[in-house]
């Protein structure tokens, strides 16, 4: 939590003034009983009515100026949390613009998202109340301690008494009850997970005519959760009578001492009214004491949230050299990669050179690790051994962002963007013309479909690509490769929801593309990679074969195995 | 099914607003009836813990007036009020405590209820309607809304009453201790309310521009950094980092407004508090001068004073949240209500020794009433024939599927198994005559046991282990830590799509049911593995009625029957040759893989 302080420091001032005019309202506030003690010590004794009109405008006057104090502080806190808030969340955001591919993997998104949201806006809230409040409550508790000693010793003393039986009260059922409501809350968790997995997979619990037991599941974890819910309920409720007992019995005690002591004339009426006052106000902000301190811990968890997302720090180092323009050439030798806290390599021993104007196939089962292959060239991952040379270069020197934007990749899963098609397309190159985005429509297939749309290149594509088809989607994200003019192209499996025919005329408008892009076609159909330069056949992470399909299917077991699985009529005529 | 949602949600709604709400009330009358007695009970003890809270200022107002000055104390019977006090505080809190455990006991009773209630519904929903939901909305209705109504109007109930009793009961308990007093509070008081209404009336406005910028930062969060890879990989990091600091800035100022307007709410009402305070002060002052008051009353109105304000702010807050509370139940209850799925005739009849004879005739079905997908459908299965349903991607292809499992009902015509209607059987009996492996693999949280032994509980290990080495799958398993025990969650994260695909296929693998339904069912394994699996499968599928949706033309090219489905119609049927030099759609499909990749090999 500390680390992230440091987004108040611009508003110190704030951060100060804030809690200083809340303790000044809170002043006035503890001024108030004693007013009214020598209204009725005084003026009523003295029956002076303009003492008591003067006292009773004083009254007002401590409530009109705690009235400016108060706002004058909510007006800082607010200030400062929302300076805080605003601080933090671009922090969070630019931060993880920056984290790897390896990074994202580890944390997924969905926390990173969660974090950037509602933790942030938890933190927000807790630092407006902090400011307002942390030093309020403890300042009106101890401070009508403190009053009580200025009016009379050994009555104070039962303040001494009844403030730490409250805290211990009001703190004590606080601790008891925080993992109790966790744990509510996970069993809350449990439920929704049952709820939701019957609407997910409500096709199959039906088809195995799973329902009753589900239901049965269902009202189980439902009892569950009633039974914790009414427990810590039965705790939680105790604070109320106990502190109600507890601060009553300050006032029967007060009153005893009171009595006494006005009897020896140590102690005058109003004095005693003055003290019950103060006994009462002990409660009412020890309750909100209690409140700000469960905000505190929540907003405190979602800030250490937060931090530790903040401490990761980048697991690559940047490099400085610029794309030459030279011919596009990659090379592996002797590559391998381990993701991070995986047991085995990816990839082992991958070695291969791909020339200007080459296309190079990568087929082989799931998990073979086609993906992680290519995902190398970006440098979305470093290899864990050997080295991968761009253009004669290690790819280490290269600034990764300048090698980026001469790689045009289309990831497995097609993802567009809230926007329109245009917008989405500039995501390759904001630059690019008209005539640049038809080009690439037209080269993905995509026009066909693009010119059925109303307003084509200005048809609002909404969040996700909801309103596209899959393979709708799929031409797009290549065409948004494309738009880049990229000196590599990486299709990573990307035409699997486009028919055969599609995907044949694709590869064929792909093959002839100007500038010789190197282009790696991962795929699984043999079909796709067939008439590739080069083949690399990869078995669980190892290059099975590398060669052309002629070799490859002379030669190669694996390749044959997965040739001839899917044309099984061909292994007659050609085997 | 939009339509029919709107017709029955406007003709619901044609009543007023108030008529709805009074209805929804009724219904939450009615769940709360069982727990009656609690509620009485609940009443009771809260008026006892009113009355007697407002009992105590009085009481020690008295205690004041026996310690008046120097050699003028009544010790004796200062000590007396002091018993009456210690009594009354403990049964006050007694009341309360177990008025506590009466509300809770209430509220989680029918909280819990209510949910089993709407769990029950979902189980018998229509696919039609959790297909045209998104889970997030009914989950939250089972969930969220649920909680929301049980803090709001349930808890709400009891504060109002609370709040209104305390009320009352002080304006009772001022009038009778002084009148003029009290006419000063009743007057000054109401203008806390006023005040905080009007500010909140004010800040309406602002939470909602607020909520709004928030709701579209979480748009935009939710979009790049749930694809932060594609967002780098086109080195767009920049550029959407401005986007969001736009969108930031303006949070940031809307949050300050929002936040800074409604901050004033509660120095201001305590300012009218304090003005409250200062009037009884005076007028208590004077009237203590003039004998009509003591000093001890004027203490124990200083209380009220103090204590009649805070019901009139807890109530306008409780009237919120109570119409929010009502406004989810009636959510809730509108999922409780929803029509369930054409139930059984009594005389269902069990779908028994099923050999495969499927048939269909003079099927129509469509989802959207405008737009007929399948009209007049005939086809005639024998037992252990394969029927291939082909066709490109989004065809509808596994609209078929929903009518063999009756997840939808035909709109027309009848599909029947063993000569006999589907919808005069039991679903239970007929989904059971099925064997389903689906494209979108879905998996139970639980053990890969779990899942793998769901159509058959009952299966020994050995069944269990031989179900999954027959699915290529058990080497996998027994590589795992825990074997077979590994614990997976819903999107069984960990194992590879292909990995989980073999595990849905274990699982039918395991139950060896009469008839096949198989979706795509290899669409994510490697070839290799796929091919390892194909003679499981052909055993699996000797003698079994087999439906199978498939891209991959050459796995179904021995089908006895080929359904060719387009745009969600089924434009041709037959068999490979037949519809080969038929020369239609399906010959198209079926070059644009073979005869392209024939020429590129030669």
């Amino acid at each position: 939590m500390r680390s992230l302080l440091v987004y108040l420091k611009d508003y110190k001032k704030e951060s100060v003034l804030a809690p200083l005019f809340k303790m000044l309202e809170a002043s006035f506030e503890l001024l108030v009983p004693l007013v009214m003690a020598s209204v009725i010590d005084v003026g009523i004794a003295r029956a002076d009515r303009p003492y008591i009109i003067r006292m009773c405008l004083v009254l007002i006057a401590l409530g009109l100026v705690g009235l400016v104090c108060s706002i004058t502080a909510q007006y800082f806190s607010a200030k400062a949390a929302s300076g805080f808030g605003t601080g933090v969340r671009h922090a969070l955001f630019a931060h993880i613009q920056g984290l790897t591919y390896s990074q994202m993997d580890r944390m997924g998104s969905s926390t990173l998202i969660t974090r950037m949201t509602s933790d942030i806006n938890q933190m927000q809230s807790g630092v407006n109340l902090v400011l307002r409040l942390f030093l309020r409550s403890p300042f009106i508790v101890f401070g009508a301690m403190v009053m009580a000693f200025t009016v009379d010793v050994p009555s104070a003393f039962i303040f001494v008494v009844v403030i730490p039986v409250l805290s211990v009260i009001v703190f004590g059922i606080m601790l008891l009850t925080m993992p109790l409501y966790r744990k509510v809350q996970s069993r809350l968790d449990r439920v929704l997970l049952a709820t939701r997995e019957n609407l997910s997979g409500v096709r199959v619990i039906r088809a195995f005519n799973k329902e009753p037991e589900e239901r049965r599941r269902f009202e189980k974890e439902n009892q569950m959760l009633t039974d914790a819910q009414k427990f810590v309920g039965r705790i939680s409720g105790l604070m109320n009578p106990l502190t109600y007992v507890t601060v009553n019995g300050g006032i029967i005690a007060l009153i005893y001492v009171g009595a006494v002591r006005v009897d020896i004339g140590d102690l005058t009426q109003g004095e005693v009214v003055a003290l019950i006052n103060y006994m009462s106000q002990i409660l009412v902000e020890l309750v909100k004491l209690a409140n700000l301190i469960i905000t505190v811990t929540k907003a405190a968890a979602c800030g250490r949230r937060v931090e530790s997302v903040l401490a990761v720090a980048p697991d690559m180092e940047n490099g400085s050299r610029k794309w030459e323009g030279a011919d596009p050439a990659v090379e592996f030798v002797h590559v391998s990669l381990a993701y991070p806290g995986a047991a085995a390599d990816s990839l082992s021993d991958i070695t291969f050179r791909a020339k200007k104007g080459q296309t190079i196939g990568v087929i082989g089962g799931t998990g073979s690790g086609k993906s992680s292959l290519v995902s190398l060239i970006p440098r979305f991952y470093d290899a864990s051994g050997g080295s991968i040379w761009i253009c004669g270069h290690d790819i280490r020197e290269y600034d990764i962002e300048d090698l980026r934007s001469h790689i045009g990749v289309v990831p497995q899963k097609a993802v567009l963007f809230k926007g329109t098609i245009g917008e989405n397309l500039r995501w390759g190159n904001p630059d690019a013309s008209e005539e640049e985005l038809e080009h690439a429509l037209a080269v993905s297939q995509a026009k066909e479909f693009v010119d059925k749309k109303p307003g084509r290149l200005d048809f609002p594509v909404e969040q996700g690509g909801r309103n596209l088809s899959g393979g709708q989607k799929q031409r797009l994200t290549i065409a948004r490769a494309l738009v880049r003019k990229p000196d590599i192209l990486i299709l990573d499996d990307s035409a699997s929801a486009l028919d055969f025919a599609t995907d044949a005329a694709l590869r064929r408008s792909i093959r002839s593309l100007e500038g010789g892009p190197v282009v790696f076609i991962v795929s699984q159909r043999a079909s796709s990679v067939q008439e590739a330069d080069q083949i690399i056949v990869l078995d669980d992470g190892l290059a099975a074969g590398v060669g052309t399909h002629e070799e490859l299917l002379a030669s190669c077991p694996a390749y044959q195995e997965i040739y001839y699985s899917q044309f099984p009529k061909e292994a007659s005529v050609n085997g | 099914m939009a339509d029919k949602n709107q017709t029955k949600k406007s003709a619901a709604s044609s009543g007023t607003g108030k008529a709805r709400q009074g209805e929804t009330l009724k219904k939450v009358f009615r769940h709360l009836g069982r727990y009656r007695i609690f509620v009485v009970f609940s009443l009771f003890l809260a008026a006892v813990s009113v009355a007697l809270t407002l009992y105590i200022p009085k009481l020690t107002g008295v205690a004041v007036d026996h310690i008046v000055g120097a050699g003028n104390v009544d010790i004796q019977g200062a000590v007396r009020v002091m018993v009456r006090i210690g009594i009354c505080t403990l049964i006050t809190a007694l009341a309360q405590w177990l008025m506590n455990v009466c509300n809770n006991k209430m509220t989680y009773q029918v909280v819990q209820d209510i949910r089993n209630e709407a769990f029950r519904k979902i189980e018998i929903l229509p696919l039609k309607y959790i297909d045209g939901h998104p889970y997030g909305e009914v989950v939250s209705r089972v969930i969220s809304d649920v909680d929301q109504f049980a803090d709001g109007l349930l808890m709400g109930f009891t504060q109002l009453f609370t709040g209104v009793a305390t009320i009352i009961g002080t304006f009772g308990f001022m009038l009778s201790v002084n009148v003029k007093i009290t006419f000063v509070v009743v007057l000054i008081t109401p203008v806390s309310f006023l005040v905080a209404n009007f500010i909140a009336k004010r800040t309406f406005s602002m939470f909602r521009l607020q909520s709004e910028i928030r709701g579209e930062q979480t748009g935009l969060v939710d979009e790049m950094i749930g694809n932060q890879k594609v967002v780098q990989a086109f080195g767009r990091g920049k550029a959407v980092t401005e986007q969001f600091d736009d969108i930031n800035r303006r949070l940031g100022k809307a949050y300050l407004k929002a936040t800074f307007f409604s901050s004033i709410t509660n120095p201001s009402t305590r300012f009218v508090n304090s003005l409250v305070y200062t009037g009884v002060g005076i007028a208590g002052a004077f009237a203590v001068v003039n004998g009509s008051l003591s000093v001890g009353q004027l203490s124990s109105f200083l209380s009220y004073a103090n204590q009649y304000t805070k019901p009139f702010n807890e109530i306008s807050g409780v009237v919120t949240e109570f119409q929010n509370a009502v406004a989810c139940a009636r959510r809730i209850f509108d999922l409780i209500e929803e029509e369930p799925q054409a139930p059984e005739d009594g005389d269902a009849m069990e779908l028994k020794e099923v050999r495969g004879n499927v048939s269909a005739e003079g099927v129509c079905f469509s989802y959207v009433p405008e737009q007929d997908l399948i009209r007049d459908f005939n086809l005639t299965v024998r037992p252990g024939q394969k029927i291939a349903i082909v066709g490109p991607t989004g065809c509808g292809k596994t609209t078929l599927i929903n009518l063999l499992m009756r997840f939808y009902d035909v709109d027309a015509g009848s599909i029947a198994v063993e000569h006999t209607d589907i919808r005069r059987m039991t679903r239970r009996s007929l989904r059971a005559g099925y064997g389903m492996v689906l494209q979108d693999t879905w998996l139970k949280t639980g053990t890969i046991r779990d899942n793998i032994t769901m159509g058959r509980p009952d299966a020994s290990d050995e069944e269990v282990e031989a179900a999954a080495r027959a699915s290529h799958i058990h080497s996998y398993i027994k590589r795992l830590p825990d074997g077979y025990d590994t614990w997976i969650t819903e999107d069984g994260n960990g194992l590879s799509q292909g990995q989980k695909q073999l595990l849905c296929i274990a699982r039918v693998m395991l139950c060896r049911p009469p008839m096949l339904i198989l979706d795509e069912a290899t669409s994510s394994i490697d070839t290799r593995t796929e091919l390892k699996i194909q003679d499981a499968f052909a055993k699996l599928m000797e003698g079994r009625t087999t439906f199978i949706v498939a891209h991959r033309l050459s796995t179904i090219r021995e089908a006895d029957v080929i359904l060719v489905m387009k745009d969600g119609r089924i434009v041709e049927q037959g068999d490979h040759e037949s519809l080969l030099a038929q020369g239609g759609f399906y010959r198209h499909l079926y070059e644009s893989q073979f005869a392209h990749s024939a020429r590129e090999s030669a």
